[in-house]
């Protein structure tokens, strides 16, 4: 699957696609399938997110996981401060990050 | 230290006022990303990966309480409680938020701080000797040149767009403390019958392309000094190339045309240089100089020390350097707990800091390359209470220059260049060799991690240094050998195939676990790896 994501222009904080917005948390994320470069477009024109783009994503039972490795650790948090990722207080929520 | 003038001053808040204007344009609409981004480059806002980061200039590393205080204020008010000291003696905020950056500038221009020019392509902050003005060793103080420096290459109309960043380091000691030959101009200060100058180095650097800055001139009257360094920026400017990212550091021009070309054209621009007068007056000069002068030690200071507590001890062996004057000490603070983030301090730990150097260091902090903080003026009868204080807010790691004490850069935990993270690896291996006996029986280790060949954790100039790479979407971690970025300066060497992160945990133990068997005498382990050469080590590594 395609996903979409950027940093939100004021927070810098990560964001994803969910298909009429964008989300903090990666499970929200939708699958954009041929329609991104479009979507991206539209978006960039809207000025809402930093430097969108489209990247792989694998379907899982708990919502769109990054394919790549520096998007699942934008997709939580820092892996050395768990306590500063979006779940501090679930000590397994970077179990599928590495 | 140095106090800025009513010029400093009203240029830095003049650029606070001009980046709010940039941002509020940014917000509403007014600006792309693509027009906004070297703006606020120019300002030292970075978009990280998972925020905007913020990198605070601290010139020549040198602070004092007042601005220590308002550092801990800004991780507070607009971080998350912490901040992050880097190998350029700065420190960075990891999660600042674009709407709240030109308040937070305006708090910092407010005790003579800023983030201008540390980023891009322009002259970065002036690095130095964290022991300047307290060093037994150093020939005179080198900050006041550094301070020259910094106000010469502060908006330098010439040198905003150079080909590529460029970053400077002064020394004035022998020892190199600074890793000075491997900036793109390295300055030691020397004396040569009595008259002061220094000795140049041009084109030495990290990053994919690790080079060793060669001497380009043994001695520049300290008069000329300024004119000099003009002319090797020009000479850069004029022929460093600007069509190749990776050709564009002025170390790959002093590489292809040599030194002796370089050195021709240098001096040819330098006799052109000389009838522009860049050169300062004396009299500022002596302005500048008079900021530096030595605080009013206690000259009937005592020497004697209490060594009954054991664990004050070790950290006395360990972390506190000679001063120049009797009676006093320099102080090492590691930012190195194990298992803590390499150059991660806590707000509050920022305090304690500040505070201890308002109380006991004549106001006076530095920051290092290697990511720790100095307290550079102790009374020697006041460290047993700056240690306690220390300990009492976890600061009182005894690692100095020990396999723990690990430089590394934010790596695939923060930084969007990343390849691999650097941090957790630091983290293991100071884990694993916890243990402050073992740690002290290997001695001076200078372990330094990057997490990608932009070599920001300064990996080549570790006596063993780890790089992080990507292999097909995996973390992969290279172990290089022999590197230093002290006097004697040398460039590691990748030692042979890489290894996943608990691998190259066990590699480095290896490693030491030969050193030992193999050290004669008083041999560090960069010594007996450049006696004994590569093989034993990696016999043992690889099997």
């Amino acid at each position: 699957m395609k996903i979409l994501t950027g940093n939100d222009l004021g927070s810098g904080a990560v964001t994803w696609w969910t298909g009429n917005d964008w989300s903090i948390h990666v499970e929200d994320a939708a699958d954009v399938g041929e329609h991104g470069e479009s979507i991206l477009a539209a978006e960039e024109g809207a000025r809402r997110v930093n430097a969108p783009y489209i990247i792989d994503a694998v379907a899982t039972p708990e919502g769109p996981r990054p394919a790549h490795i520096k998007d699942r650790v934008r997709a939580l948090g820092p892996t050395v401060r768990p306590d500063l990722t979006l779940k501090p207080a679930d000590p397994t929520a970077g179990e599928w990050v590495i | 230290m140095y106090k800025y003038d009513n010029y400093d001053q009203a240029i830095v808040d003049a650029r606070v006022e001009e980046f709010r204007d940039q941002v509020k344009r940014r917000l509403a609409g007014d600006m792309t990303e693509d027009q906004f981004k070297p703006l606020r480059l120019m300002n030292g806002l970075y978009l990280q990966l998972h925020a905007y980061m913020l990198r605070v200039a601290v010139p020549y590393g040198t602070l004092d309480s007042r601005q220590m205080h308002v550092l801990a204020h800004i991780a507070r008010k607009y971080d998350r409680g912490y901040g992050h000291f880097t190998t350029r003696q700065n420190i960075q905020y990891n999660w600042i938020k674009l709407e709240e950056c030109a308040d937070l500038l305006t708090e910092l221009a407010a005790v003579e701080m800023h983030a201008i020019q540390t980023s891009g392509n322009c002259i970065r902050n002036i690095s130095s000797d964290q022991y300047a003005g307290a060093a037994a060793d150093e020939v005179v103080d080198p900050r006041p040149w550094a301070e020259l420096l910094r106000q010469w290459s502060t908006f330098h109309p010439e040198f905003s767009y150079l080909p590529r960043k460029f970053k400077i380091a002064v020394i004035a000691s022998p020892e190199d403390r600074a890793a000075m030959r491997l900036h793109d101009i390295g300055i030691e200060l020397v004396k040569q019958d009595g008259v002061l100058g220094g000795r140049v180095f041009v084109g030495g650097g990290m990053g994919r392309t690790p080079m060793i800055a060669p001497e380009i001139n043994p001695f520049v009257r300290a008069e000329d000094l300024l004119s000099y360094i003009e002319a090797c920026l020009r000479v850069y400017n004029r022929y460093g190339r600007r069509d190749n990212i990776y050709k564009a550091r002025i170390k790959i021009l002093v590489h292809e045309i040599g030194a002796d070309e370089y050195r021709r054209q240098v001096v040819e621009e330098f006799a052109h240089v000389k009838t522009l007068g860049i050169d300062p007056p004396l009299a500022e000069f002596d302005r500048i100089s008079a900021f530096f002068a030595p605080p009013a030690f206690d000259i009937n200071a005592s020497d004697e020390i209490d060594r009954n507590d054991p664990d004050f001890a070790v950290w006395l062996d360990q972390n506190v350097k000679p001063h120049k004057q009797p009676g006093y000490a320099i102080v090492n603070i590691s930012l190195k707990p194990v298992g803590g983030i390499p150059g991660d301090a806590s707000a509050d730990q920022i305090d304690v800091m500040a505070d201890l150097a308002k109380d006991y260091s004549f106001d006076e902090l530095r920051v290092t390359h290697a990511q720790n903080i100095v307290l550079p003026h102790v009374a020697k009868r006041d460290l047993y209470t700056v240690w306690q204080k220390l300990n009492d807010a976890e600061l009182a790691n005894a690692n100095l220059d020990l396999i723990s004490d690990i430089i590394a850069c934010p790596g695939l935990d923060y930084c969007s260049l990343a390849n691999a993270r650097s941090i957790p690896v630091a983290q293991k291996i100071a884990t694993r060799f916890a243990d402050m006996d073992r740690q002290r029986d290997l001695g001076e280790l200078k372990l330094k991690i990057s997490g990608c060949i932009n070599a920001c954790g300064h990996h080549h100039a570790g006596h063993i240094g780890i790089l992080g790479v990507d292999r097909k979407g995996v973390e992969n971690y290279q172990l290089t050998f022999g590197g230093s970025g002290a006097e004697d300066v040398s460039i590691g060497k990748i030692i042979g195939p890489g290894f996943d992160e608990d691998g190259v945990v066990d590699a480095v133990e290896k490693a030491t676990e030969v050193y030992k068997t193999l050290r004669e005498g008083d041999e560090r382990f960069i010594d007996t790896y450049r006696r004994v050469g590569l093989e034993p080590f990696k016999e043992a590594i690889y099997g």
